[in-house]
């Protein structure tokens, strides 16, 4: 078995009657030490997040306590946080759990983060698609308005904040942060021009952070436990617990958490394994926008570090899993029209490159490739990469480049075969589709 | 309106930080903040480019532009990225990295443009065909299914829209948003389908045309344009606008004789890119039914005449009526032929009868324009951008002067605090952060002596301006009052007119009083200037000042009275026996009807117009002049800028006035006068400031507004850019954008009247009745407004009432 253990943390009392409740956090030990956070000068709070080495949780790992200390003191203008969860990514599931199961572990760690950055008024920003955490959210801040968490002059401290849960209108753009403060405002979701950077002038141009659901989530436990004890988890670079969503041709889907660190092999374990009487064929350590791995990286530790050197990205650390009945052409086909359907239009390499590249993939369905464009897909990935307006091109370049590393057959097989006749949908069906329906 | 006043803001001006970078290998210094593309431009490397344009924030959205900076992992957006100190940049001349970048956007461009080239109006002057051929592959490889939508679709009457050429730069509606203020254009859908809408409402801005322009391929095009010309089928000349005061540089665009269509000019001093649509649009009117030849009245009837037979009959009757003819010479004339009316009145007809303002004056304003705005220079565009504040009294940019529209309203986004004196809270202020005075047509005096601390505090910082409209002569003592409240603040002040020709026309002396280069008539030494200037006596000139419009006519019915109170027996000899009018339009001129019956009366009326009018159905001789396109001058803007323009389409049969009174001249046995453009400009220019002392305008008590009874109002008005203006004629694409005529109350005056929001009111006079929908407008109490010349609202006409006079109103729709 792993060597690697399960270190429930966020997820520790789920299996509680209502894991969702005021009562239930506040069983675990929830809130209990709000209070002295709050008393707690905001730098040393700024420092602490720092020391613990907290890297965001939303894709990009960047490091949480240094994004907190970017915002500018005595600027004579409100701050703000938002909270990024907006979770779209295809393969990604764990921030919409974590806030159906745990959202007081959030909400808690937004009344922390914005007495550490001196902000008086959050905002949760939801994925519009999922109306659940929306509600469940919307619950969990009344409940902490009610117990005197949220408000005016919070558990006698002097402080007061005001928690905003905003649902947004259905756009994956809008997880781009500056897109997001956009939409936020009232505005067409589309990325914002950078600099300048949200910490100085963010929403409503006042300087804000921008931080994932699950970095948020993170915060009280590191403020209640400490540094020491966060460091404990995962590597020098990669501190701390993850909240692991695997998905895919595993027996045993769903949410593992556990350290930074872990590889895919034990990963995999945990989950039961490949599919009975299946084999691994490629995985991707976190959302559709991470190059693919192959067996061959099981056994490298889940880092931020780690999986760049294997040549992907940890990404939102949820990994999706595909056996050998899969057809790569048509994976990437999916995830390409995704980034079509979702391009914001701005830029010209992501809205034309993402059309041109779909409908050349759509052709390759029909077994109707022509063989130059094998490689001239892999050019046009290199016309968007880099040189798009914001990472959801680079994202939509990501996929096709990777696939052909290690798949290239597939592709040239494509173009006599409609990939169907090769891999028939009916087996990759994790669920089998009722009958009479194809794949 | 000083001759110092430009030293006044000159030694505040800030020191640039210069900086030092490579481009290609060469080094350029240029201010801090400069941008990448900007700075290549300067030594010559043009980076292809479509989203930016250097009068509109920067979005870096089309990634046209991509370099390579030292440094940066990825080929930056050089239209978004400033040029740092010792940064070393590499464009599409020596990086691989940013050609390749280059000519990948390039084809990602073009896989989703339709490649209509052939019937597009943009084909020959693409910036998008242009550049696929510099930057582009020869071949596309995309062979798939291009985007389409429903072509084309109007976005207003007058702007159409075809999407699939869209390119999706945002320079529309960065310019609605950003330059104009009229956001009613916007991206909408996403990805491919990104395309550029409206909402419910149409594009309404005055502003619209400029989308065209800087639509960098043909997706905007205008219904007056569209598919009438190739570009390279054009003859282009540049222009200066003869519509308002504002003094666009334009391009003039021709194909045989006709004039195809007009573009802004790039003037950074006064219109930097853009112009307004009366001004773009508005040029139909041209070619509208012109008068051929000369007409000559004969058994009560005009007949077509030739030159000498007409010239002959003109020439002996103003002659006989030498020291008692009267001209007029309407506010649209350049400056050089405003100069030769100003000569011929004083030389050939021995009077000082002339007045330029063919709409409300007053005596009061005579003083105004000859002692303090005739040859003056004043505070110019750029000073109203670096202004701190702003005050418009009697004055809507955005309606009367649109460029100071613009300007202002880029000044108020950077800072300048605008103010207006006025009845309500226009869009026009709205859109310029501007802050509302409360005053009441009639009123103006009063409130200027009474501006509160705060707005004179505003107004007393070093650069401030107060900008005065045309309208102040119908404000009893405004003048006065402007001049004590720039004794109070120190501010700079102008004086805004709305017609192109007015204040060359009042440099050009053609008011009563006024010689030309603001030389009082009644001076000695100005005489004495002018004297031998023209190559007479100083006892030739008039020894009185003249008549202005409106004592003109009152002498001509009061002529009218005596001569029917003389009865028939009597040898009876009118005060005045003639009439020399230029373009005047009657309706424009408050009292129409006695202006109208005056002409009638008048025993010999000459006029030189370009179309038929109200006037020549009356003149006793009709001459033909030049229209705008068909001659060269200059135009004077409300700064006192002299804009000279060139001909665009020589006619060889076709007058300038000034030709046509030298011609006069000579039919006079008079010395002929100098009767070319250059001459004129020279002869005037010759002349210089006027270094003496001036009129100083009479201390004028302020008005204050009338006092309506129940069932009354005090009227407020003016006019609505696009209107019932004779030269808008011809368009009515451009007509279908105009603003509907509403009227303006506010809510406690609709109350205290019967008058429900929905409903419509009737305003009246003992002369006629205007009745219009209503719109609640949050304004004082006991006014009422309406658009002075809009279909149906012709105040002056209808009403026969001027903005201050009090009118009656009730409930319309019972």
């Amino acid at each position: 078995m792993s060597g690697t253990k399960l270190t429930p943390v966020i997820t520790e009392y789920w299996d509680d009657a209502k894991p969702w409740s005021i009562d239930s956090y506040r069983s675990h030990g929830g809130y209990s030490t709000l209070k002295q956070s709050l008393e707690t000068d905001p730098d040393d709070v700024i420092a602490t997040i720092k020391d613990s080495g907290l890297r965001g949780r939303g894709g990009a790992g960047f490091p949480t306590g240094m994004k907190w200390s970017f915002v500018p003191q005595n600027d004579g203008k409100p701050h703000y946080l938002v909270v990024n969860a907006d979770e779209s990514e295809p393969g990604a599931c764990k921030d919409i759990p974590i806030m159906l199961a745990n959202p007081h572990a959030l909400i808690e760690g937004v009344i922390m983060t914005c007495h550490a950055i001196r902000a008086h008024h959050a905002f949760i920003y939801i994925r519009g698609e999922v109306p659940h955490p929306i509600r469940r959210v919307h619950q969990a801040v009344a409940e902490a308005r009610a117990a005197g968490f949220i408000g005016k002059n919070i558990l006698g401290t002097g402080i007061d904040l005001d928690v905003v849960v905003h649902g947004g209108a259905g756009a994956y753009i809008c997880g781009e942060e500056t897109a997001l403060l956009d939409s936020l405002e009232g505005l067409r979701g589309q990325p914002r021009l950078k600099p300048p950077f949200p910490a100085v002038a963010g929403l409503y141009a006042s300087p804000t952070v921008v931080n994932n659901v699950e970095t948020i989530t993170s915060v009280p436990y590191i403020i209640r436990n400490g540094v020491e004890w966060y460091r404990g988890f995962g590597t020098e670079k990669s501190p701390g617990f993850k909240v692991w969503a695997v998905s895919g041709h595993v027996r045993r889907p769903g949410i593992y958490e556990a350290p930074l660190g872990i590889t895919m092999r034990e990963l995999l374990d945990y989950a039961g394994g490949i599919r009975e009487g299946h084999e691994l064929k490629f995985w991707l350590p976190g959302g559709s926008s991470v190059p693919m791995l192959t067996a061959d990286h099981l056994d490298t530790p889940l880092t931020y570090e780690d999986m760049v050197e294997a040549g992907s990205m940890l990404g939102t650390g949820t990994p999706m899993v595909f056996d050998e009945t899969t057809s790569v052409v048509k994976a990437i086909t999916r995830w390409l029209e995704f980034y079509k359907h979702e391009s914001c239009g701005k830029c010209t390499p992501c809205r034309e490159g993402t059309y041109w590249i779909t409908g050349t993939l759509e052709k390759f369905q029909g077994g109707f490739g022509q063989e130059k464009e094998v490689d001239e897909l892999v050019e046009l990935c290199n016309q968007i990469m880099g040189r798009s307006f914001c990472a959801l091109g680079d994202a939509a370049a990501t996929p096709y480049p990777g696939a052909l590393k290690y798949f290239r057959s597939e592709f040239t097989d494509a173009l006599t075969q409609p990939p169907d006749d090769l891999f028939s949908p009916s087996a990759t069906m994790v669920i089998p589709s009722p009958a009479g329906v194809a794949g | 309106m000083s001759t110092t006043s430009h030293e006044a803001t000159g030694s505040d001006t800030p020191t640039v930080k210069m900086i030092t970078g490579t481009i290609d290998g060469t080094d350029v210094t240029v201010p801090e903040g400069t941008m990448i593309i900007r700075a290549a431009e300067l030594m010559g490397v043009e980076v292809p480019r479509f989203c930016d344009h250097p009068l509109l924030d920067p979005v870096a959205a089309c990634r046209a532009c991509l370099v390579e900076v030292e440094g940066m992992p990825k080929p930056q957006p050089s239209c978004a990225v400033p040029l740092g100190d010792g940064m070393t940049v590499q464009t599409q001349l020596t990086s691989e990295v940013a050609d390749t970048a280059q000519k990948g956007v390039m084809e990602f461009l073009l896989i989703n443009h339709p490649l209509d080239c052939p019937v597009c109006d943009k084909g020959g002057e693409c910036p998008l065909q242009n550049q696929a051929m510099s930057v582009g592959r020869p071949e596309s490889r995309f062979t798939g299914q291009k985007r389409e939508f429903p072509k084309p679709i109007n976005v207003s009457s007058e702007i159409l829209l075809d999407r699939e050429r869209c390119v999706s730069c945002a320079r529309c509606t960065r310019f609605a948003e950003q330059i104009a203020g009229d956001p009613f254009i916007a991206l909408l859908e996403r990805g491919a389908q990104q395309q550029v809408g409206t909402g419910e409402e149409p594009f309404d801005s005055y502003f619209s045309g400029n989308t065209i322009q800087i639509c960098p391929v043909g997706a905007l095009t205008s219904e007056e344009y569209r598919f009438r010309s190739r570009p390279f089928d054009l003859v282009s000349v540049p222009t200066t606008c003869e519509h308002c005061a504002s003094g666009c540089s334009m391009r003039t665009d021709y194909r045989h004789e006709n004039v195809m269509r007009r573009q802004s000019g790039d003037d950074p001093e006064v219109n930097e890119e853009w112009n307004c649509d009366k001004g773009r649009f508005a040029f139909p009117y041209l070619q509208l039914e012109r008068l051929a030849t000369p007409l000559v009245r004969e058994n009560g009837q005009l007949r077509r005449a030739s030159w000498p037979e007409a010239l002959r009959i003109a020439a002996d009757g103003l002659a006989a009526a030498r020291s008692r003819t009267s001209v007029l010479t309407g506010g649209r004339l350049t400056m050089e032929d405003a100069y030769a009316y100003a000569r011929f009145a004083r030389v050939g007809l021995g009077t000082d009868d002339i007045d330029l303002r063919a709409r409300a004056a007053s005596d009061e304003e005579t003083d105004f324009l000859s002692g303090e705005v005739a040859g003056s220079c004043g505070p110019v565009y750029r000073e109203l951008e670096s202004a701190p504040a702003v005050l418009l009294a009697a004055l809507e940019p955005e309606e009367e002067s649109p460029i100071i529209y613009l300007r202002l309203r880029k000044a108020a986004r950077a800072g300048t605090k605008v103010f207006s004196l006025g009845p309500f809270a226009s869009q026009g202020l709205e859109k310029m952060a501007g802050s509302l005075v409360e005053c009441v047509p009639g009123d103006l005096a009063t409130q200027l002596d009474q501006l509160d601390d705060e707005t004179a505090a505003a107004l007393s910082q070093p650069g401030a301006v107060i900008l005065l409209g045309e309208r102040a002569a119908t404000e009893p003592g405004a003048f006065a009052a402007m001049s004590r409240l720039v004794q109070r603040t120190g501010a700079e002040w102008a004086w805004v007119p709305r017609r192109a020709g007015e204040r060359g026309a009042i440099d050009a002396g053609c008011l009563p009083g006024l010689l030309p280069g603001g030389r009082p008539l009644t001076d000695e030494t100005a005489r004495q200037e002018i004297a031998s200037l023209w190559g007479i006596d100083p006892d030739e000139l008039p020894a009185t000042a003249g008549r202005s419009l409106t004592a003109t006519v009152a002498q001509i019915h009061a002529d009218a009275k005596a001569a029917s109170e003389a009865g028939e027996e009597e040898e009876f000899s009118p005060e005045l026996a003639a009439l020399l009018v230029a373009g005047v339009e009657p309706d424009d001129i408050p009292n129409a009807d006695q202006f109208l019956t005056a002409l009638d009366s008048v025993p010999f009326l000459v006029s030189l117009e370009t179309r038929p009018s109200e006037v020549t159905a009356r003149a006793d001789v009709v001459l033909p002049v030049a229209v705008v396109t068909e001659k060269s001058g200059a135009f004077v803007t409300w700064e006192g800028r002299r804009r000279p323009f060139g001909t665009v389409m020589p006619q060889p049969t076709s007058f300038t006035d000034a030709v046509v009174l030298a011609l006069l001249s000579d039919y006079m046995d008079l010395a002929t006068p100098p009767r070319e453009v250059d001459d004129l400009r020279t002869e005037l220019g010759n002349l210089g400031a006027w270094q003496g002392s001036r009129v100083s305008p009479a201390d004028v008590p302020a008005g204050s507004a009338q006092q309506p009874g129940s069932g009354e109002a005090v009227l407020a008005s003016w006019r609505y850019l696009l209107d019932l203006g004779t030269m808008q004629e011809g368009e009515p694409h451009l007509a279908g954008t105009r603003k509907p005529a509403v009227v303006r109350i506010s809510a406690a005056t609709a109350a205290a009247n019967g008058v429900e929001a929905g409903s419509r009111v009737r305003v009246s006079t003992d002369t006629g009745a205007i009745t219009l929908p209503v719109e609640l407008t949050e304004m004082a109490d006991n006014v009422v407004w309406l658009p002075l010349n809009s279909p149906d609202s012709q105040v002056l006409v209808s009403l026969g009432a001027l903005p201050g006079d009090t009118v009656r109103l009730e409930r319309g729709d019972v």
